[in-house]
This record gives C-alpha cells, sequence and structure tokens, in this order.
C-alpha cells in the first residue's frame, strides 16, 4: 500500500502516428519515473485510440504525447475530442517535440495546440524538470504530498 | 396469383406500383396528389383508381400491399450527441439511414435554451446519444435529466453509453416519456454501429409515429406503413448492390435523387483507401450511407442552387446546348420556380433549365457526400489522408426523382456527380456507367425486398435504364 501512495499518478507516454524518433520521450519516461510517477510507455507508431484505450484502462491522470516529424498537427488532431467521448475530459493532454516545421515563432505553435485542447505544450529543448514541475501543479501535488 | 400494391404516400404524390410478383413484373404506375392534410385515403382511393383505368386491377385481385411514407414532414428527428464530429455525427448518420429528417441536432450539453428549441421543434422522434462505451457518463444523463423533465411528448430512443444508458432511460421515464434503449451507436471511437438505432427508428416509426400523424387511417386499406420512404429507397439500393443466393448485384454503386427541396445521395460502398499509404481521418462511415442535401432541390431550393453555386456555374452546365446559351436569364427563372413548385417544364428552354440546376445540385450533392483526399507535407515527405469514402471505382450510378423520369439528359446531369479534373480531391466515381429509374420503383423494390428479396431484385434489374 505504501509504495502506491507514493506514486504522484499515472501518465501515458507515446510517440504519436508514423513517427519512430523514440529517443525524446524515452529521456522524459526516465525522469518522470525517477520522480515517483507512474509512466505507461506505449512506444512509437502509437494511435489516438492506443493513447485514449490506455488511459481508460489505467485511469491515468495525464496523457503524454511526444512528435518529432514535424506532422503534430495532423497526427493530434481530434485527440480531445476523442477524450471527451471516451469520459476523459479531466485528462491532462501534453505535447512535446518537433511540432511544427512551417510556423517559425513558438508562441504560434503553442497556440495552435492550445486550440486543439491540449493543455502544456512544450517545445524541442524542453528539459524533463519543467515537465515534472508542471505535472504537480496540474495535478496538484504539493511539496507536502512528497512524504 | 393475385397483385402486389407496392405504395408511397410522398410529402406530393401517393404513388402506386402494380407488380406481378409470379411474373416478375411491373404492372402498372399511377399517382395522385397527397392528401395528407384531409384524409390521407383520398389521395391514394384516386391513385388506386387511375391505376384501375389503366390496367384493370380489382380489389380482390391484390394479394399484398406494402406501404412507405415521408408524407406528413417525413420522419422529423432530433439527434442530440456528445461531440460534434463524433457521437453525433454517428447519430445523424444512423438517422439520415434510416430515413429520418434531420429537424435539429445538438451537441454537448443541452441547455435550458436548447430544450425550449426542440420543444418548440416538437419532432416525431428524439435520437439521445453520447459516450463511448465505458466513456462518458455526465452528458447523457444531464441531457436526459432536461428532456425527462420537458414537456415534450416526442418518444425517445437511448444509443448511448451502455454504462449511462439505463439511468438516462430512468430520468426520462420518470417525466413519462415514452424511450426505447438500444446499443450504442458509437461503441468504440472506431467503431460506427448504426444497425440497432436504425431498426428501432424504423420500428418506433412504423408502431407509433404513423399513428400520431394520422397515417394509421391508411391502414384499413395498405396494411402498417412499414418504413419511412428513403428507408425503402436505401434498402432497395442494398439488394441492387448486394445481390442475394442465385441472383447477383450490380456491386457498389450510388444512387442520386434530385427533388424539389432536396437532394438525397445514396452509396452503398465500404469506400475503403484504394491504397495502403493513404492514412483515414474522422468517423468511420456506414456501408450504407445516406446523405440529404435540405439545400439543394430544383424547385423550392432553386435559389438556393443559384446561391450556393452561382450564376456563371450554372449557365456553364448549359453549354451543351448552343442554343440556350446566352438565352436565358438564369435569375428570373430560378424565382419563378421556386415560386411555382408544381411547375412542369415544357419549353426546350425550361427543360435546359433544370437540367442545368439539377446537374449543379447534383454536382455539390456528390461532393459532400463522397469522401476527400488531401496531401500534407512534411520534411520527410508527403501523407496522404482520406476523409470520408472513397468511391472512385463504383461502375454504377443511378437517378431517380422527377428529372429523370422526363428521360432528357440523364448522362448529362448523373456525370456531375462523378470524378472531375477541377476538383481532384473529392473521390467520386471516375468511369461509372449510368442508369436511370425511370418508372420511379426503387422504393417499391426496397419494400418487396421484405417478401421476395430475389424477385424485387430481377424486377428493378430489368427495369433499370441503362443511359
Amino acid at each position: 500500500m505504501e509504495a502506491s501512495e507514493k506514486v504522484k499518478g499515472t501518465l501515458i507516454t507515446g510517440v504519436i502516428g508514423e513517427d519512430v524518433h523514440i529517443i525524446g520521450i524515452r529521456v522524459i519516461e526516465h525522469a518522470l519515473r525517477k520522480a515517483g510517477f507512474k509512466v505507461v510507455s506505449l512506444g512509437i507508431h502509437t494511435s489516438q485510440e492506443d493513447f485514449i484505450n490506455a488511459a481508460k484502462e489505467t485511469k491515468a491522470d495525464a496523457i503524454l504525447v511526444s512528435s518529432l516529424a514535424g506532422h503534430a498537427r495532423v497526427m493530434a488532431e481530434g485527440l480531445k475530442d476523442k477524450c471527451i467521448e471516451a469520459g476523459l475530459k479531466d485528462v491532462r493532454l501534453y505535447i512535446g517535440g518537433m511540432l511544427a516545421v512551417d510556423e517559425p515563432k513558438w508562441e504560434d505553435t503553442e497556440k495552435t495546440f492550445k486550440e486543439m485542447g491540449f493543455d502544456r505544450v512544450y517545445p524541442p529543448t524542453t528539459l524533463p524538470g519543467r515537465v515534472i514541475a508542471d505535472l504537480e501543479a496540474d495535478l496538484g501535488i504539493g511539496e507536502k504530498d512528497l512524504g | 396469383m393475385g397483385l402486389t400494391l407496392a405504395i408511397d404516400f410522398g410529402s406530393t404524390y401517393t404513388k402506386v406500383v402494380a407488380i406481378d410478383l409470379s411474373k416478375e413484373d411491373v404492372i402498372g404506375v399511377a399517382h395522385a396528389a397527397s392528401t395528407v392534410d384531409s384524409d390521407i385515403t383520398l389521395g391514394l382511393q384516386t391513385a388506386l383508381e387511375r391505376l384501375s383505368k389503366t390496367i384493370g386491377i380489382e380489389r380482390a385481385n391484390v394479394e399484398r400491399t406494402l406501404a412507405s411514407s415521408s408524407a406528413a414532414g417525413g420522419l422529423r428527428l432530433v439527434a442530440i450527441g456528445l461531440v460534434r464530429v463524433l457521437t453525433t455525427q454517428a447519430a445523424e448518420e444512423a438517422a439520415l439511414g434510416a430515413g429520418a429528417r434531420l429537424v435539429g441536432t445538438f451537441s454537448y450539453g443541452l441547455s435550458p435554451d436548447d430544450v425550449k428549441e426542440i420543444e418548440k421543434i416538437c419532432p416525431d422522434l428524439i435520437l439521445l446519444v453520447g459516450g463511448t462505451d465505458g466513456g462518458d457518463k455526465e452528458t447523457i444523463i444531464r441531457n436526459a435529466a432536461l428532456l425527462g423533465a420537458s414537456r415534450l411528448e416526442s418518444p425517445m430512443i437511448i444509443a448511448g453509453n451502455r454504462m449511462a444508458a439505463h439511468e438516462a432511460q430512468s430520468l426520462l421515464e420518470a417525466g413519462n416519456k415514452y424511450v426505447v434503449v438500444v446499443e450504442n451507436v458509437l461503441p468504440e471511437l472506431s467503431e460506427l454501429k448504426v444497425e440497432p438505432t436504425r431498426c428501432a427508428i424504423r420500428d418506433m416509426f412504423m408502431r407509433r409515429i404513423t399513428h400520431a400523424k394520422g397515417l394509421d387511417k391508411a391502414q384499413s386499406l395498405v396494411g402498417d406503413i412499414i418504413m419511412p420512404t428513403p428507408m425503402a429507397v436505401l434498402e432497395g439500393a442494398k439488394l441492387l448492390a448486394e445481390g442475394v443466393e442465385g441472383e447477383p448485384g450490380l456491386g457498389e454503386l450510388i444512387i442520386v435523387d434530385v427533388g424539389g427541396a432536396t437532394t438525397d445521395v445514396h452509396s452503398v460502398a465500404n469506400g475503403f483507401p484504394s491504397q495502403e499509404d493513404i492514412a483515414m481521418k474522422g468517423l468511420p462511415e456506414p456501408y450504407a450511407k445516406r446523405t440529404v442535401e435540405g439545400d439543394l432541390g430544383i424547385r423550392y431550393n432553386a435559389n438556393s442552387i443559384l446561391q450556393i453555386a452561382g450564376r456563371k456555374k450554372i449557365e456553364e452546365r448549359l453549354a451543351f446546348s448552343e442554343r440556350a446559351s446566352g438565352q436565358i436569364n438564369m435569375e428570373a427563372a430560378v424565382q419563378y420556380l421556386s415560386k411555382n413548385i408544381g411547375a412542369v417544364p415544357q419549353r426546350e428552354e425550361e427543360f435546359l433549365i433544370d437540367i442545368s440546376l439539377a446537374s449543379t445540385a447534383v454536382d455539390i450533392a456528390t461532393q459532400r457526400h463522397a469522401g476527400r483526399i488531401e496531401d500534407v507535407y512534411f520534411p520527410t515527405g508527403k501523407v496522404r489522408i482520406q476523409h470520408g469514402k472513397d468511391l472512385r471505382e463504383i461502375k454504377c450510378v443511378i437517378g431517380t426523382g422527377g428529372i429523370f423520369a422526363y428521360g432528357r439528359e440523364p448522362h448529362q446531369v448523373l456525370e456531375a456527380g462523378c470524378y472531375n479534373r477541377s476538383s481532384p480531391e473529392s473521390l467520386r466515381p471516375i468511369d461509372p456507367e449510368f442508369f436511370i429509374d425511370e418508372s420511379y420503383i426503387l422504393f417499391a423494390v426496397g419494400l418487396l425486398a421484405e417478401v421476395s428479396p430475389s424477385k424485387a431484385l430481377r424486377i428493378m434489374k430489368r427495369y433499370l435504364k441503362k443511359v
């Protein structure tokens, strides 16, 4: 029991769509596990339905989508809608990587993905520490819970 | 052996098709103006008298009658779902496939104003869906509570999240609503399941809605009205495409029905991508799919065709006739037609106007019905994405409805619904053969499919006219 109480939350990770760039999300996964999260890693070529099914099965708190092939917008479009139908409207959606190749300004990319329903949008240079801090803030994990 | 009468109580005409099943032949066709407002049987009697004059049938000869109806406004249905492009769309697909007329669509939670609006619409039937199985429960339950407390008397079908359906049912029944629960129309995000809902809609139509509309006066003459007319047409289309044991069908096909107020398109086809490297996006589509364009019709909505397509586009379609070019005032013609909905073309240019309007309607309606393909470019190369059904390989396109009964330039009208180099993204048939349902018997075949599918199919195949 004690071990499970220490889990800060369950996270689904994966690389969305036709994309084999696994390294980025592997680094993040490692850091998240070390920080006390339970990580359900779906690996490469993950479809939207795979993310949603895994989140339903594990009662996940957040879905972390990685995309480095530059076509994230096409691959991630509609994910929020599907989460709503699947009863996952409160599950946090994060996305990070090489998200767009046609938008020179990061602010534009971030805005695009926020409008698509993502709560957090990260550029390729993001360090794991920032993702962990955001997760702790979004999932309401305060210092007192860290034991 | 006696005759089988297939009867359609349409919004404008009541049609009767007399069939000799033993000879697999259509003996006669007659129609008369529908008389829904006074007594639906009057129009039927007139049509039967006319039929009797031409072929001399006696009541005693009639062995069986089968009837469909789109009279009294058709089957007016309100669909309520959760996400617009997911469960709401799934509900719409099921409703249209059952021959319903969508008079309202609502997504996400209903507001009190939405409920008032539905009360005002006063639909024949409400289809309540939302959530995949095991998915969202909140919205459908909240919507059911609101509908349960409303003044609505419409019967309701619940086809949403299995885990929430019974609670939603209780909430509606607490408000004295008549409710039927069927399997989820979208059990999984990637699985559309329209059949249970379609059956429930048909059942509700037959058992309750025809009574509510006063159509049951016809019952003593024709028995139950077994389905809405568009469903009969879609059933006929399915039979014609698939065939039956020992009698092959025509394969995947498209049917276009150009009416005065709407243009319907039916496709009986899987529509899967033609190449492996094409990715599908969006909700899966039904194998037997019907779309209704409420803004495309060559009488009531002639003006709307003009607004959508523009004068130039319509006039371009007159180009096949040298006599017509430059002589027709399209605006005036369209105004006239939309005010004179019973107008039947007499002069050459009136035919030409109808043909150009119908072609334009078919062009727009098939573009909305068919899937489209889009190329998206990434650093790693091109990705081809398909939305909707790929109908390019379909070899059979059939026209039904008044414009095809004239028998004037049907080829021209149907060709407008095909692949076109100026809009290559629209996945419409590239090289099909064209047919017309000249005697307007497709609905009759759909009805007849209930009792004798192989005979119905052979009759249809014989009466389809290649153009």
